[in-house]
């Protein structure tokens, strides 16, 4: 029979992927220290890797892990020592591993992996850390079954002997299984011997007393029958052939009793309670269900349906004035609004998962730039929605591989200016109301204004007369094509620059914050929406449409003074209270005919640590915006982030602050 | 009554593999993820073969067999342990733990459906 295994086989690499994604971090673990834990759950993930992988057809995988599986056997049974050029190499064959699993089974690509220079100079450097000679590139595969020389068999006739161990019964052994499969193969006669059953009152009826005698006739190889008795091997077993009709009688293979060999025949010892030895387990690690990330698209898009329908409804219902409907109608928004958390936590992961890769980074950093780093962790716990996560990997990396190389100074720079050697980059994350700020910090030199301002008016960036303050400078590094780096270094000048990370973190709806303290060090903060399907939104009017700002920009609401509307056209500035703040009319962004309403008012929004007032006509409150990606014809438009669908039906567009805060910045320029 | 079988093992494809082939032919397969969670299930399910891996976490599978064998309800249950060319002296020390025999990894579906017909019946 077949079984279709296919779901097992996706199981397995989602479980492998994450398990070496795991190990990753657990050889990184061995640097600060040893202990029996740590290389025991080393060698599991090995042992599983290994295992699994040789029974869902990744054999090149399972062949190549195996000897990474006996090193770790080495150490925990004390043969081998870890070492940093153990940990190396492990580090390097995990890589291996992850692209043997990628491959996607046993095919060309894994046959080609499995030959390549890389896989033999991993196995070479095992075989010389372990003091063996070079480990031959195949795996100790099992013993083959000797096979019996085959002969045209029309069939033979065997007497057995089947005398199973006292114990036999009490470890769940099954007699009446084992003849019935014998039974099975052919034609049996079974006699059972209870010549060695006591009277009653001596009888232990957990005890096995009993044998059988069998005489079976078949076409089935020794073999066949030696592997029903597979298990019963402290039984006393006697297989004999007693007659045997062949058709070609090549040279007889005299037949021999066979007897198994005895193993040792240990009685069951008696054990102490297993409540008493058994460690708090974690309770409950076996409820967890696995789902394909795009079911759980599939939920939040209903559940998106489901709140316009529920945001329609309550706009129905308020109309009709009628009280019955109108309190289920809130019961049904109270549930929606708990179904609505309920589904995005379920989408939310710590950011753990990201920040582990982080180490290895910094890690192979140090060795490449030859300047000592420690990484700091902090708010590892810290959730975001899964898109948010598998998105932000990248810029993390390239912000870390600045950091290191331009942020911080190389080690003699660093103690002439009274710091340690040892340099520091500290990733943390915390959530700040429906945000989660994630920050990347060092202790290094801080910006260099200067350098950055002649930087950016050479590249046409900034007008050479221009007068930025040291937060506009600091911001040129995201814009494109910015490098400060005279001389391009292999790690950080790869063609992407800050600009990658702030288009990134924009395409996620967030913002890039950066401050910078000469001599001290720089922190670039990424302030990301904890998700991207559903937001809360402040409604705003302009004419008769509806526009949405996200809550999470708006800092606050003022009137649009008629002096300024007065002054309007010749500045761009806005004064409030003690400072000034730059404005847009969202009429002029859009291109909409002039309002003529006689009060309008401000909002003003926050975006890369900037302030900027949007004029609307009026303002209209809050809701819940469920987040529709524009159409490709739409897409283009700069200043909109999508659009959403209102409890009356209608379409919102929703505003895209960052894009108009960098709009507001030009203009100024360009003023000035 | 379907057959219960109890698989516990800490990989997951592992457990899925062996649901995926005892489901079809009638078996009910429940599963723990260590040994300690295997005794957890073991105790409300009616069991009548378990199938256990012997490296986990928390609790590994000598001491899950000693544990079942120490129960009322875990003598004569039959406990397959699933173990490795590469440990053979692990077998002895399973089978004196009171397993009643063992499948080696890597397994095929047919290997496991001849165990389970063989001992759960």
């Amino acid at each position: 029979m077949t079984t279709d295994l296919s779901a097992a086989v996706e199981t397995f690499v989602q479980e492998a992927r994450e398990q070496l994604e795991g190990l990753e971090a657990m050889l990184l673990d061995l640097e600060t220290g040893t202990d029996r834990d740590r290389v025991d759950a080393i060698f599991r993930v090995l042992h599983t890797v290994k295992g699994s992988g040789s029974m869902f057809g990744f054999g090149a995988l399972a062949r190549f892990t195996h000897h990474f599986e006996d090193a770790f056997d080495g150490v925990r049974e004390g043969r081998m020592q870890i070492d940093n050029r153990l940990i190396d190499v492990s580090l390097r064959a995990r890589d291996h591993m992850t692209a043997l699993l990628d491959c996607g089974g046993d095919n060309p690509e894994a046959a080609r992996l499995e030959a390549s220079d890389e896989a033999a100079s991993l196995l070479a450097t095992l075989a010389a850390i372990m003091g063996k000679g070079p480990a031959s590139a195949e795996s100790k595969s099992s013993p083959a079954r000797a096979a019996l020389p085959q002969r045209e068999v029309v069939f033979r006739r065997w007497s057995i002997r089947f005398h199973p161990d006292a114990a036999a019964l009490r470890n769940g052994m099954r007699p009446d299984l084992l003849m019935a499969e014998l039974a099975a193969l052919g034609e049996a006669e079974i006699r059972l011997d209870a010549s060695e059953l006591p009277v009653l009152a001596e009888l232990d009826p957990e005890r096995s007393y009993l044998a059988w005698d069998i005489i079976l006739a078949t076409a089935q190889p020794r073999d066949a029958i030696e592997a029903i008795f597979l298990f019963a091997d402290d039984a006393a077993l006697e297989i004999t052939e007693i007659f045997q009709e062949t058709q070609e009688t090549a040279d007889t293979v005299p037949t021999v009793p066979t007897q198994q060999p005895k193993a040792q025949k240990t009685a069951v010892v008696p054990q102490e309670p297993p409540a008493a030895r058994v460690p708090q387990a974690n309770a409950g690690s076996s409820e967890n269900v696995r789902v394909p990330a795009g079911k759980l698209d599939d939920i939040m898009d209903q559940l998106g349906e489901l709140v316009i329908a529920q945001a329609r409804l309550h706009q129905i219902a308020a109309a009709t004035k009628n009280a019955d409907l109108e309190s289920i109608v809130e019961e049904v928004e109270r549930l929606v609004t708990g179904l609505r958390d309920a589904t995005l936590s379920v989408r939310m992961l710590p950011i753990e998962s990201v920040f582990g890769k982080f180490r290895r980074v910094v890690r192979d950093l140090s060795v490449e730039l030859g300047k000592d780093v420690a990484l700091a962790v902090e708010g590892g716990e810290t959730e975001l929605d899964k898109t948010v996560i598998d998105r932000l990997s990248e810029p993390l990396v390239h912000m870390i591989r600045n950091s290191m190389d331009h942020g911080l100074e190389d080690a003699a720079r660093r103690q002439a200016s009274g710091k340690p050697a040892r340099g520091k980059v500290t990733l943390s994350a915390r959530q700040e109301g429906g945000e989660v700020l994630i920050s990347i910090e060092d202790d290094g030199a801080g910006l260099d204004t200067d350098a950055i301002c002649k930087r950016a008016i050479e590249r046409g960036l900034l007008a050479a007369d221009a007068q930025p303050n040291p937060a506009e400078i600091h911001q040129m590094i995201f814009a494109p094509g910015f490098s400060t780096a005279s001389t391009l270094s292999s790690v950080s000048g790869r063609g992407v620059g800050m600009d990658a990370v702030r288009s990134a973190v924009e395409a996620l709806r967030g913002q890039t914050e950066i401050v910078t303290v000469p001599g001290r060090g720089t922190r670039v903060t990424l302030r990301l929406p904890v998700t991207l399907a559903i937001i809360d939104g402040f409604l705003v009017r302009l004419g008769q449409s509806v526009f949405v700002i996200p809550l999470a920009a708006v800092e606050e609401c003022v009137e649009f003074e008629e002096a300024e509307r007065g002054r309007e056209s010749g500045r761009t500035m806005l004064q409030l209270r003690e400072h000034l703040v730059p404005f847009l009319d969202l009429d002029e962004v859009f291109s909409r005919p002039r309002s003529t309403e006689a009060r309008r008012r401000v909002v003003i929004v926050k975006a890369d640590g900037q302030r900027l007032g949007l004029v609307v006509d009026d303002i209209l409150g809050q809701n819940q915006t469920v987040i529709k990606t524009l159409s490709i014809y739409h897409r283009h438009i700069a200043g909109l982030a999508g659009a959403t669908i209102l409890g009356d039906g209608a379409v919102a567009l929703i505003i895209d602050v960052a894009t108009l805060a960098r709009r507001a910045r030009v203009a100024q320029r360009q003023i000035a | 009554m379907a057959r219960t079988i109890l698989a516990v093992d800490d990989s997951k494809s592992i457990r899925d593999m062996i649901k995926l082939t005892l489901a079809p032919l009638g078996y009910r397969v429940v599963e723990g993820d260590n040994g300690q969670s295997g005794i957890e299930v073991f105790k409300r399910e009616p069991v009548s073969l378990v199938i256990t891996d012997l490296n986990m976490p928390v609790m590994n599978g000598f001491e899950f067999i000693r544990a079942l064998r120490g129960m009322p309800k875990g003598a004569g249950v039959p406990i397959i342990m699933l173990t490795t060319e590469s440990k053979p002296e692990a077998k002895a020390e399973g089978k004196a733990a009171g397993a009643t025999g063992w499948i080696t990894k890597p397994f095929t579906p047919e290997n496991l459906i001849s165990v389970a017909k063989r001992l759960a019946g």
